[in-house]
C-alpha cells in the first residue's frame, strides 16, 4: 500500500492501517479533505462539506483507537446522503424545501454509524427527494461522473456514487426506491447494494416511496459493502416496517469460490435498445461465475418485467403524494407568505419549494389516487406488484441468484433526458422490479466500454437475491469480484 | 392528449399545488405520455389476484405503551418558519 496516496485506498485497507497503528484517524480525514479541495471542482459530489465536525470526529475516533475501545470502521471518513437525518447538520433532500432544514435528530444509520466510530466528510448531492436518475434533479447542482466529467453519475444517489469513485470518501451511504444506489454504483464503477426491504431502518430517512424506500453502503469493493452492512443492519422499533430479525455478519460471505451456486439470468432483463457493450460485459461475467464453479441457467423468466416500470410509476408516486403534503410551509422547511389565503401560500411554499420532476410526480399520485381511476391504475399496479413477486419466488425455487445488467446504458451525458421524464425513467428498467418485490440486489463493477469520445465507462452486474438472503448476493458479487480486477481500476482524475 | 388540462388544474388543486400556465401546458404534455405509457398494465392478466401493498409479510406492529422521553420542544420549534410563544404561527384559517 505504500505506493497508493491513503485517499486511494478500500474502507478495509483504511481500517486496518487504523487497527495497526500505523495512520491515525486525523491523517485519513486530513488526506480525504485534501483530496476534496482538489477534485470536488470537478465532480461537485456534495451539498455540504464537513470539514470541521471530520477533524472534531478524527480526533476522537484516534481517542477510541488508543484506548482499544475501536470497531471496524472506526475512524474512516464516509460521506452521507442527504436524504438522510444527520442532527445539528443541514438535511436538504436536495431541495430548495429543505434547503436550511437542521433536523434535530439523527437517522438510525447515523446514529449506527456514529457509535461505530463515524468521521462525516460531508452530505452527499442527490436528486430532488431521491427522485431521478442522474442527479440532475438537485436543486443546486449537478455532479459528474469521475469517469467523464461530462456524464451523469446516475441518481439519485448520485453524489454517494461519485465520492467514492472519486475517493472524496471511503465508503457512502445511499437510498435506493427504484435503483438508487445501485444504478449510479453502475454508472460510477463502485459497489453498491440495497437491502432488503425491512433489513436497515428508515427511521430518520426522509420519505419518498414508504413502502419501497431502503438505505444501503456505496463502496469501493465487496468487502467494505459487507463491513458497512454489518454497521447499519438490524431491528428498530422506531420503524414500524423494520423486520424483527437479527442481522448476520454479513462478512461470513466472502467466500472466493461459487461451487454449487445456482444463478438464473433472465431474458426479459436483455431490454431493447440496450447497449452491445453492456451485453457483452454481461455476458462474459455469467461465464466468468460459471468457471468460479457456478451452475448458471440461461433461460429464466420473469414475464412481468414489462409491466414493472408502469406498476413502480403509479406506486412511487403515489406513495410520495402521501409524503410530501407534510410540506407545507408551517412545521419546517420553505414558506411562502405572499398569498393572499393560507391555502394560497401553501400553493406557492409548493410552487417554489419544490422541483419540476417532484412535482410531476405529486401530479401523477394524485391522479392515480384520484376519484374514478384509483381501480384502473393503483389498484392494478398493486396486482401486478403481486405477479412480480411471486414470478421472482418461483425463479427463487430454482435459482440462489439471478444476474442481469444494472442499467442498459452506461453513463449518459448531462442534459441528454431532462427534457423527456419517459426516457430518464426508462433507465431504471432492471433495477425497478427488485424494489417492488423488496429483494436484495447488489452492483458490482463488471468492466468498461468505451465511449464516443474515448473514455472508459464502467459497467456493473446486478445481482439478485431472495428476500433476506444479502449473504449469497455478497457472496456471488464478492467472488466475482476477487477473479477480475474491475474494482481495482480508479478514475483518471 | 391522455389528461387534458383542466384535469391538471384538478390534479394539482386536489394537493394544493402552485402551477403556472407554462408549467401546466408542460406538465400536460409530459404527463399525458406517462399515463400513455401506463397501458402496457391493461395487458397483464390480473383476474383473481391480490393487490400487495407491502412486501414484509407484518400486520399491527404493537409495542407497550410505556412512557419516554420525546423531543425537546425548543428542539422542534428551532425549524418553524414562524413562531410565536412556543408555537408554530400559521396565518388565520377562518378569515
Amino acid at each position: 500500500m505504500a505506493d497508493r496516496p491513503l485517499y486511494d485506498l478500500t474502507a478495509h485497507e483504511a481500517a486496518d492501517l487504523l487497527a495497526r497503528r500505523e495512520v491515525s484517524s486525523r491523517q485519513l480525514t486530513e488526506a480525504v479533505l485534501e483530496r476534496i479541495r482538489q477534485v470536488e471542482g470537478r465532480i461537485e459530489a456534495f451539498v455540504t462539506v464537513t470539514e470541521e465536525l471530520a477533524l472534531r470526529q478524527a480526533d476522537e475516533a484516534d481517542k477510541r483507537l488508543a484506548a482499544g475501545d475501536a470497531s471496524t470502521l472506526t475512524g474512516v471518513p464516509a460521506a452521507i446522503k442527504d436524504v438522510i437525518c444527520t442532527k445539528g447538520v443541514r438535511t436538504t433532500c436536495g431541495s430548495r424545501m429543505l434547503e436550511n432544514f437542521v433536523p434535530p435528530y439523527n437517522a438510525h444509520v447515523t446514529e449506527r454509524l456514529l457509535q461505530a466510530g463515524l468521521v462525516m466528510v460531508g452530505k452527499a448531492n442527490m436528486d430532488e427527494y431521491a427522485m431521478g436518475s442522474s442527479t440532475e434533479n438537485s436543486a443546486f447542482h449537478p455532479t459528474h461522473n469521475p469517469w467523464d466529467l461530462e456524464r451523469v453519475p446516475g441518481g439519485s444517489s448520485g453524489g454517494s456514487a461519485a465520492a467514492v469513485a472519486a475517493s472524496e470518501a471511503f465508503y457512502a451511504l445511499g437510498s435506493d426506491t427504484g435503483g438508487s444506489i445501485r444504478q449510479p454504483a453502475s454508472l460510477c464503477g463502485v459497489v453498491g447494494m440495497k437491502p432488503t426491504y425491512g433489513r436497515v431502518s428508515r427511521f430518520g430517512l426522509v420519505a419518498f416511496a414508504s413502502s419501497l424506500d431502503q438505505i444501503g453502503p456505496l463502496t469501493k469493493d465487496v468487502t467494505d459493502c459487507a463491513l458497512v452492512l454489518n454497521a447499519i443492519a438490524g431491528h428498530d422499533r422506531r420503524d414500524a416496517t423494520s423486520a424483527p430479525l437479527d442481522a448476520p455478519d454479513f462478512t461470513a460471505s466472502l467466500i472466493p469460490d461459487l461451487k454449487g451456486l445456482r444463478v438464473g439470468v433472465p431474458r426479459e432483463y436483455f431490454v431493447e435498445g440496450m447497449d452491445d457493450g453492456v451485453r457483452a460485459c454481461i455476458e462474459a461475467a455469467v461465464r466468468q461465475m460459471e468457471a468460479l464453479g457456478a451452475e448458471v441457467d440461461w433461460e429464466v423468466s420473469l414475464p412481468s418485467t414489462g409491466a414493472a416500470l408502469a406498476c413502480y410509476y403509479i406506486i412511487a408516486p403515489s406513495e410520495a403524494m402521501a409524503n410530501l403534503a407534510r410540506y407545507d410551509g408551517v412545521k419546517y422547511g420553505y414558506s411562502n407568505t405572499q398569498g393572499e389565503s393560507m391555502w394560497e401560500n401553501m400553493e406557492r411554499t409548493r410552487q417554489y419549494g419544490f422541483g419540476d420532476e417532484v412535482k410531476r410526480r405529486i401530479m401523477l399520485g394524485t391522479y392515480a389516487l384520484s376519484a374514478g381511476y384509483y381501480d384502473a391504475y393503483y389498484l392494478k399496479a398493486q396486482k401486478v406488484r403481486t405477479l412480480i413477486r411471486r414470478e421472482f419466488d418461483e425463479a427463487f425455487q430454482r435459482c440462489d441468484v439471478l444476474v442481469s445488467a444494472v442499467s442498459p446504458t452506461p453513463a449518459f451525458r448531462l442534459g441528454e433526458k431532462t427534457d423527456n421524464p419517459l426516457q430518464m425513467y426508462l433507465s431504471d428498467v432492471c433495477t425497478i422490479p427488485v424494489n417492488i418485490a423488496g429483494l436484495p440486489a447488489v452492483s458490482v463493477p463488471c468492466g468498461f466500454v468505451d465511449g464516443p469520445d474515448g473514455r472508459s465507462l464502467p459497467v456493473g452486474l446486478h445481482i439478485m437475491g431472495k428476500p433476506f438472503d444479502e449473504l449469497a448476493i455478497l457472496r456471488a458479487a464478492y467472488a466475482y469480484e476477487q477473479a477480475t480486477d474491475w474494482h481495482k481500476a480508479r478514475p483518471p482524475l | 392528449m391522455a389528461i387534458t388540462r383542466e384535469e391538471v388544474r384538478h390534479v394539482a388543486t386536489l394537493f394544493r399545488l402552485g402551477l403556472s400556465e407554462e408549467d401546466i401546458a408542460r406538465f400536460q404534455e409530459q404527463l399525458s405520455q406517462i399515463i400513455d405509457y401506463f397501458q402496457v398494465l391493461q395487458q397483464v392478466d390480473t383476474e383473481g389476484v391480490e393487490p400487495t401493498s407491502h412486501t414484509l409479510a407484518l400486520e399491527n406492529v404493537m409495542r407497550d405503551d410505556e412512557p419516554r422521553p420525546s423531543f425537546p420542544h425548543e428542539d422542534i420549534l428551532a425549524n418553524a418558519p414562524f413562531r410565536e410563544e412556543g408555537f408554530f404561527r400559521v396565518r388565520a384559517v377562518l378569515e
